[in-house]
């Protein structure tokens, strides 16, 4: 068999037969305002190559600056990740050409990382309830991101074979930082999982501390995975690195497959070979890239244009002070205050609702009511049309004034949906919505006893049932008011006012 | 005022300043005189006339309306072709970049315009600066004034031709290794090498990093102290840009006086390899400094006889990288894009075609240097020869206020004499390249003509970092007391063109 043959086998068998070592390295875009080594925009989406400059343009005589923000995030991220921070440190050039590099080598970190030595524990849901795993971490270093090509013509969307190419080097710079994982043993079947806890651990990890807000649609978040089996009890096998894997179900994908594929080949008495492997979202499988057996040359060296980075104690003391409260330790506190179950906390967690729901209880809504419709109706819209839940447009001041007008009792839950439909579909604000679509409950009880008593005139047998004290009776004639008002009126209100006009008392 | 060409910057100015002549008369002067003897010397690759005139023009209307102007303001200047300048072509002497327009001013650039200093032109130098002699560049050597057959230095043999030539009072060079001391010191001019850090980089199109810095080269100390003053200081865009006052250069060149001050005499850098007369001129102005009232004293710096290996290992290794961005994709000249290449051919046939041979072998060597594997039996080991440099300065600088040194091993040579032995042509810097490592202040200046060839022979000064004025304040003295010896300028010897 082939060494890079892509055959599977089945995921259960090749668990069984084989324990995965996984190890991730993951670049994420800072979300500073300027690039990590001059003044221009970081902003995603401006047309091609308008923010630029001569630095990152890398045009000849330009010189570099660190941007000081991007330093403190970093350091922000690695205390959060329980890294030790380096008192001392340099930038080092990773030499290689290619045309999406304006310098033709890249700004990193190499042997002298910013945070080293951390962890960041992850949950990971069982059949037995939360397992917790602790992801250790190697490093967290920063460098600038590439420009970004783009292939015209051609079968395989690489450069070679294409008509021409485009380069927008508006992304030339955009600071990077990059989290690499010691490698993960012991995770057995649960391989995949850990890998998307972790990934996803880190999302919020960052997004709490504000320094990215990961965009993955974006492409501001990207994961290198590496896996490799060994039998039971045998030494770690020859890994391989599937590049690009861009959203938390394809890192889950990309981990599956390669478990299955490396079994395939291992029990086919065929070899790992450490390469690189280009992940296809479309299919969920990985292709062969190019070996790493003669492995590239980067020709490191510290960075000559950039003098070190040398954070002082009290500094990173002063950061590590104002790290904002742990996503776990958050998620624990929540599920205390809320009384949710391991199971429901999940389904907040998973559907990226906590921080909006916790936003929307600050503002002043009931944590139940907030829960109900962050994961009812939103959860069901954003679903549909595949957007994150923060990204639909609800703020927490909508719930507000739509909780305030049910408690005035002028929207029922059923009217107060249809405010929120209109809201989801860019009509404007509560109020906006409730004008335009003349949503007002009826509440006038002039209007309300017309309506009953034609209701009552229209349906005289129900009305006698009513009189002689046949309560029961009385959902009739409110059905006959919701339905004379549209589904205006509140039905409470409807019921109350008829037995106290028919002179009943429940 | 007699011949505008061969007047000081400082006698330029202030004949301007009290309204004697004007800066379009003297920048009219200078022109007329590239005209009439650059055929011959090849000091500038790019004359700007117009841009120049209307520059001196401009100066002459603000005079006009009473502008407090800075000391320098409508004196022309010769810029070497290495720093950026807003759409004038920029080559660093090599065809990679033939027809590239920078879109932005060099840090030094600016400051010269801030200063109302007029640009004539860009200089000749050898290919990205490296080289000793200017033959490295690919637009032809330049000729030493002194004798047109032979080199005017390098790599800013344009820049310092440039000044004895009589076609601009005062240039700007860059000094990675001795490319501003070493040029000076064969045209009989004065050249500083401010600390590292001391001009901003920003826009000097990298040879080596952490080595390159740019500085004034003039024909007299006064004048260099003078553009040193108007280009150095602290600039963001460069990291490694110092963030402090500016030594206090131009007071230091007017009390010239070495009474006190303790001057050493580097054991490693004297005795063997210098040219009899470079020896006899240099042994002669250490008598004077003496005489002067200085107090001469003997040190030693063991790790010397490593800086040219190191250097050697650290320049190709910094230049490798930094001249990887010339790959055709985006400026300058782009070769083999027929349809028929792909993208890492079109890079390496245009690297071929781009860069000339003394570039080819720097880039090789430092990228083998940098090899995994190899990384620190070269660069590493290189980087701790430096570190013991800089020590061996630190140590000599306990014991006296200034070092000195003969520039240059040798006088002009003869062009092509050294063109085909890299080794050769590497130990012309053996006395220049220590300071570079260690990121020190040091000056050439003329002191005779070494009466072998009758060529200028150079006196190198040296100083820690960020103490620039004890130059001036040696060189001064030093210039005024040879000036009294020999009845004038010693530039004044230099044949007619």
């Amino acid at each position: 068999m082939s060494s890079n043959s892509d055959a599977l086998m089945d995921y259960d068998e090749a668990v069984s037969l084989f324990d995965p070592v996984i190890g991730l390295e993951t670049h994420v875009e800072l979300g500073t305002n300027s690039k990590m080594f001059c003044a221009c925009p970081t902003e995603f989406g401006a047309d091609a190559n308008t923010q630029v400059c001569p630095v990152c343009l890398g045009l000849p005589g330009s010189l570099p600056v660190v941007n000081a923000t991007a330093v403190e995030s970093t350091i922000r991220m690695g205390l959060a990740l329980n890294c030790d921070i380096a008192s001392w440190c340099r930038f080092a050039r990773k030499n290689y050409f290619y045309p999406d590099m304006p310098k033709d080598y890249q700004v990193s970190q190499y042997d002298e990382p910013l945070c080293t030595d951390g962890f960041l524990d992850v949950t990971v849901a069982t059949d037995n309830g939360p397992q917790v795993f602790r992801i250790e971490i190697e490093r967290v270093h920063m460098e600038e991101d590439t420009g970004k090509l783009t292939h015209t013509g051609g079968e395989t969307g690489r450069i070679h074979g294409a008509d021409y190419s485009l380069v927008d080097y508006n992304r030339a710079g955009i600071p990077l930082i990059e989290i690499v994982t010691k490698p993960i043993p012991g995770t057995g079947a649960l391989a995949p999982m850990v890998a998307r806890a972790y990934v996803s651990e880190l999302r919020n990890l960052m997004r709490s501390l504000g320094v990215s807000d990961v965009r993955m649609e974006e492409g501001s978040l990207r994961c290198d995975v590496n896996v490799s089996l060994a039998k039971p009890g045998e030494e770690w096998g020859t890994r391989s690195e599937t590049k690009n894997v861009n959203s938390l179900r394809s890192v889950e994908r990309a981990v599956h497959s390669e478990v299955e594929r490396q079994a395939a080949l291992l029990s086919s008495g065929g070899r790992v070979v450490q390469e690189t492997r280009h992940f296809h979202e479309d299919t969920g499988r990985s292709t062969s890239g190019r070996s790493k057996e003669q492995a590239e040359d980067y020709r490191y060296f510290p960075e000559p244009d950039l003098v070190p980075v040398a954070p002082s104690l009290e500094w990173i003391e002063e950061l590590r002070a104002s790290l904002p409260e742990a996503p776990a330790a958050k998620r624990a506190r929540l599920q205390e205050v809320w009384g949710v179950t391991d199971v429901e906390m999940q389904t907040l967690v998973n559907a990226d609702a906590l921080d909006l729901i916790e936003e929307t209880v600050a503002a002043g809504v009931d944590q139940s009511a907030a829960r109900k419709w962050w994961m009812g109706e939103f959860a069901r819209t954003a679903k549909e049309r595949g957007v994150e839940l923060g990204g639909l447009g609800i703020q927490s001041a909508d719930i507000v004034r739509v909780e305030q007008l049910i408690a005035e009792g002028a929207l029922t839950d059923k009217i107060a949906r249809q405010v929120f439909e209109g809201v989801l579909a860019g009509e404007g604000n509560v109020d906006t919505v409730i004008a335009l679509r003349g949503l007002a409950v009826v509440s006038d009880d002039a209007s309300l006893l017309a309506a009953i008593d034609e209701a009552l005139a229209a349906q005289p047998d129900v009305a006698e049932k009513i009189a002689s004290g046949k309560v029961q009776a009385a959902g009739a004639i409110v059905g006959a008011v919701m339905k004379a008002t549209k589904g205006q009126a509140d039905a409470a209100k409807v019921r109350t006012l008829l037995l106290a006009r028919m002179g009943v008392v429940e | 005022m007699s011949d505008l060409t061969r007047q000081s910057a400082a006698t330029l100015a202030s004949a301007m300043a009290q309204g004697d002549v004007s800066s379009a008369e003297v920048t009219q002067a200078h022109l007329n005189r590239i005209a009439e003897v650059d055929e011959r010397v090849h000091a500038f690759l790019f004359v700007d006339a117009d841009a120049a005139m209307a520059s001196a023009r401009a100066v002459d209307d603000k005079r006009a309306r009473g502008e407090v102007l800075s000391p320098l303001a409508g004196v022309p200047l010769a810029l070497k072709d290495v720093l950026t300048m807003k759409g004038i072509p920029t080559t660093c002497g090599s065809k990679i970049l033939e027809g590239w327009r920078p879109p932005y001013d060099s840090a030094v650039v600016e400051r010269l315009r801030a200063n109302d200093i007029i640009i004539l032109g860009k200089t000749n130098m050898d290919e990205f600066a490296m080289g000793s002699s200017t033959e490295h560049s690919a637009y032809g050597p330049t000729r030493n004034p002194w004798d047109l057959e032979r080199i005017p230095g390098g790599s800013g043999g344009g820049s310092s031709a440039a000044l004895a030539a009589f076609e601009a009072p005062l240039a700007i060079g860059t000094d990675t290794g001795g490319s501003i001391r070493q040029p000076a010191a064969v045209t009989g001019t004065v050249g500083v090498k401010p600390t590292y850090g001391g001009v901003s980089r920003f826009g000097l199109v990298a040879l080596a990093s952490s080595l390159d810095q740019a500085g004034p080269c003039a024909r007299t100390v006064m004048d260099t102290a003078l553009l040193h003053a108007a280009i150095a200081g602290h600039d963001p865009r460069d990291s490694t840009s110092i963030n402090a006052a500016v030594p206090d250069v131009v007071s230091a060149a007017m009390n010239g006086d070495v009474r006190g001050m303790r001057i050493g005499l580097i054991k490693e850098l004297s005795g063997e390899g210098y040219q009899a007369g470079v020896e006899q001129r240099f042994r002669e102005a250490v008598a004077i400094l003496e005489g002067l009232g200085a107090q001469i004293v003997e040190v030693t710096c063991p790790h010397f006889e490593y800086a040219l290996g190191a250097y050697y290992l650290i320049l190709p290794s910094e230049a490798s990288s930094n001249l990887a961005r010339f790959d055709g994709m985006r400026y300058g000249l782009r070769a083999g894009d027929d349809g028929t290449h792909s993208v890492e051919e079109v890079m390496s046939i245009t690297r071929e075609a781009g860069f000339g041979p003394e570039v080819k072998r720097r880039i090789m060597l430092g990228t083998y240097a940098l090899s995994s594997g190899y990384y620190d039996a070269y660069y590493g080991q290189a980087q701790k020869v430096r570190t013991l440099i800089t020590r061996d300065f630190n140590a000599a600088f306990e014991q006296v206020d200034v070092l000195i040194s003969p520039t240059a091993p040798t006088t002009a040579f003869k062009i092509g004499e050294k063109v085909d032995d890299p080794i050769a042509m590497y130990l012309n810097d053996i006395a220049t390249i220590p300071v570079n490592l260690a990121g020190n202040a040091a000056m050439s200046l003329p002191i005779g003509l070494a009466p072998e060839d009758n060529l200028p022979v150079g006196l190198q000064i040296m100083t820690p970092p960020m103490t620039d004025e004890r130059l001036y304040r040696v060189g001064s003295a030093l210039e005024e007391a040879l000036i009294d010896r020999w009845g004038h300028p010693l530039i004044e010897e230099a044949p007619e063109l």
